[in-house]
């Protein structure tokens, strides 16, 4: 078989996984945002227990692999009566290990934000709540894009681990294939080529997002110090 | 009898070991123009920042337009908005032009609608000579510019005093003659203000009273006459002498 009639068999295949892969990353990095941003603003200002929680959290998921964190929730927790499907336990896993990851990026922008900022917000009256709506946060979100842009590039190729627990990804139907017809290095390059075309178009979109976002005049001062 | 529009009374401020402030007191009425001075590390800016309690002191008691600020009853948000703070560092909020940055605490403090607010901005903006730099954002403005309009960001607020820590130290040379001819313009319109700072012309100008700290007392205070001519301690000759001949020329 060439290599080209394969393709017209793969093609439709390596599509479908691509599909579910980026279903997973997407729904994976708003569950993890969704706990992570939290998770940052917790352990900044929230106190003492709140912040514990979230030391806690973000270095517990960030110091076991994600492959033990997906197993443990796919094969472990039904020993406790929990069954989840392959794509629920996917969802968990991932989101709750990026989440970890985007909590530190966040963290680290909110704190780069110089304090003076607050106390310039507290000193017109405004109170913590609104200063960190209005004045920390957006700053924040800007400084965080860089790392959380390198978030998404990271989460694309993590997901392709759901393979171990029979999700249809891109990587599933890469190994499909490559067992079907004892081509791997075909198949396998093949799909590596469309990570590298999602990651490519994703990496263009984000900083073009960071492009406009940009604080006007801000690169200058940096470059002035 | 006419009560202080400032009264601190015996404040106390220590980090863990060190006392910065050892029992300040001071009354300062509505019009006056006191200028602080010491050598640094001294608790000026300190005891600036425990008038509007964005520092709390340990112990003693601030009072600012008849409402005490140190009760812990009081709502210190709200206190805050009569009391305009300029900071050494500046501190526009970066992401904000010129105008927003004004606008932002006339909008989420006082409520103001938003056309009303832009209105009031561009008022202020005019006041210290910025109007034609509203849409400029802080990275894109000199360092006297943003200073300008960080007192313009806190007079917005219709603030009963004003509160100057160390405006110009900061400031590239060339640029402290356009902030302290702000302050002096504000100084001249009656505005009640504190202002930390070792311009010595602007004091010798404007001051109604010098106050001189060292270690976290007050040395002595009096008239910018009295405290140039005549001080009654050495040490406060010594250090105007000092600051005179590093800071008094190029503001006169």
């Amino acid at each position: 078989m060439t290599y080209l009639t394969f393709l017209e068999i793969a093609l439709p295949e390596l599509w479908e996984g691509t599909l579910i892969t980026l279903q997973i990353t997407l729904i994976t990095l708003i569950i993890g945002f969704v706990i992570g941003f939290p998770a940052a603003l917790a352990r900044i200002y929230g106190g003492k227990a709140l912040g514990a929680i979230s030391t806690a959290y973000t270095e517990v998921l960030r110091g076991t692999p994600v492959l033990v964190q997906l197993f443990i929730i796919y094969y472990g927790l039904p020993q406790f009566g929990v069954t989840l499907p392959a794509f629920s336990a996917a969802y968990i896993a991932l989101g709750l290990n990026s989440g970890a990851y985007q909590a530190e990026y966040f963290r680290g922008a909110i704190q780069a934000i110089s304090s003076g900022q607050m106390l310039a917000a507290q000193s017109l009256g405004m109170n913590k709540l609104k200063a960190i709506i209005h004045i920390i946060i957006p700053q924040a979100f800007r400084l965080a894009l860089p790392a959380w842009a390198n978030e998404v590039v990271s989460m694309v190729k993590v997901t392709s681990i759901v393979y171990l627990t029979a999700v249809p990804d891109l990587m599933t139907k890469a190994k499909m294939l490559s067992s079907k017809y004892f081509n791997p290095i075909e198949t396998y390059l093949t799909a590596a080529v469309f990570y590298l075309v999602i990651i490519g178009i994703l990496t263009v979109v984000l900083s073009y997002i960071e492009k406009t976002t940009r604080i006007p005049g801000l690169e200058m001062e940096a470059e002035a110090r | 009898m006419v009560e202080p529009i400032i009264r601190l009374d015996n404040i106390h401020k220590s980090y863990g070991k060190d006392d910065i402030l050892k029992g300040i007191s001071l009354e300062i009425m509505e019009g006056e123009v006191v200028v602080i001075i010491g050598p640094s590390g001294t608790g000026k800016s300190t005891l600036l920042r425990c008038i509007n309690q964005l520092t709390v002191p340990n112990s003693g008691r601030v009072w600012v337009d008849g409402v005490e600020l140190t009760d812990p009853k009081v709502d210190i948000n709200k206190a805050r908005r009569h009391i305009g703070f300029v900071f050494q560092d500046v501190n526009l909020f970066n992401h904000l032009n010129a105008l927003n940055n004004i606008s932002i605490g006339l909008k989420l403090v006082l409520g103001m609608p938003a056309p009303n607010a832009k209105e009031k901005a561009l008022l202020e903006l005019k006041r210290v000579g910025l109007e034609q730099k509203a849409d400029l954002y802080p990275g894109q403005l000199s360092g006297g510019q943003k200073q300008r309009v960080a007192i313009a960001r806190a007079l917005a607020m219709d603030p009963r005093v004003m509160l100057f820590d160390e405006p110009t130290s900061a400031l590239d040379p060339e640029l402290i003659g356009e902030v302290l001819e702000v302050m002096k313009k504000l100084a001249r319109e009656g505005m009640t203000m504190v202002c930390v700072t070792h311009e010595m012309g602007f004091a010798r100008e404007v001051a109604s009273r010098i106050i001189f700290m060292e270690h976290g007392v007050v040395v002595e205070e009096g008239s910018p006459e009295q405290m140039f001519a005549n001080p009654q301690f050495n040490r406060t000759r010594e250090f105007l002498g000092k600051i005179s001949e590093l800071y008094g020329k190029h503001t006169e």
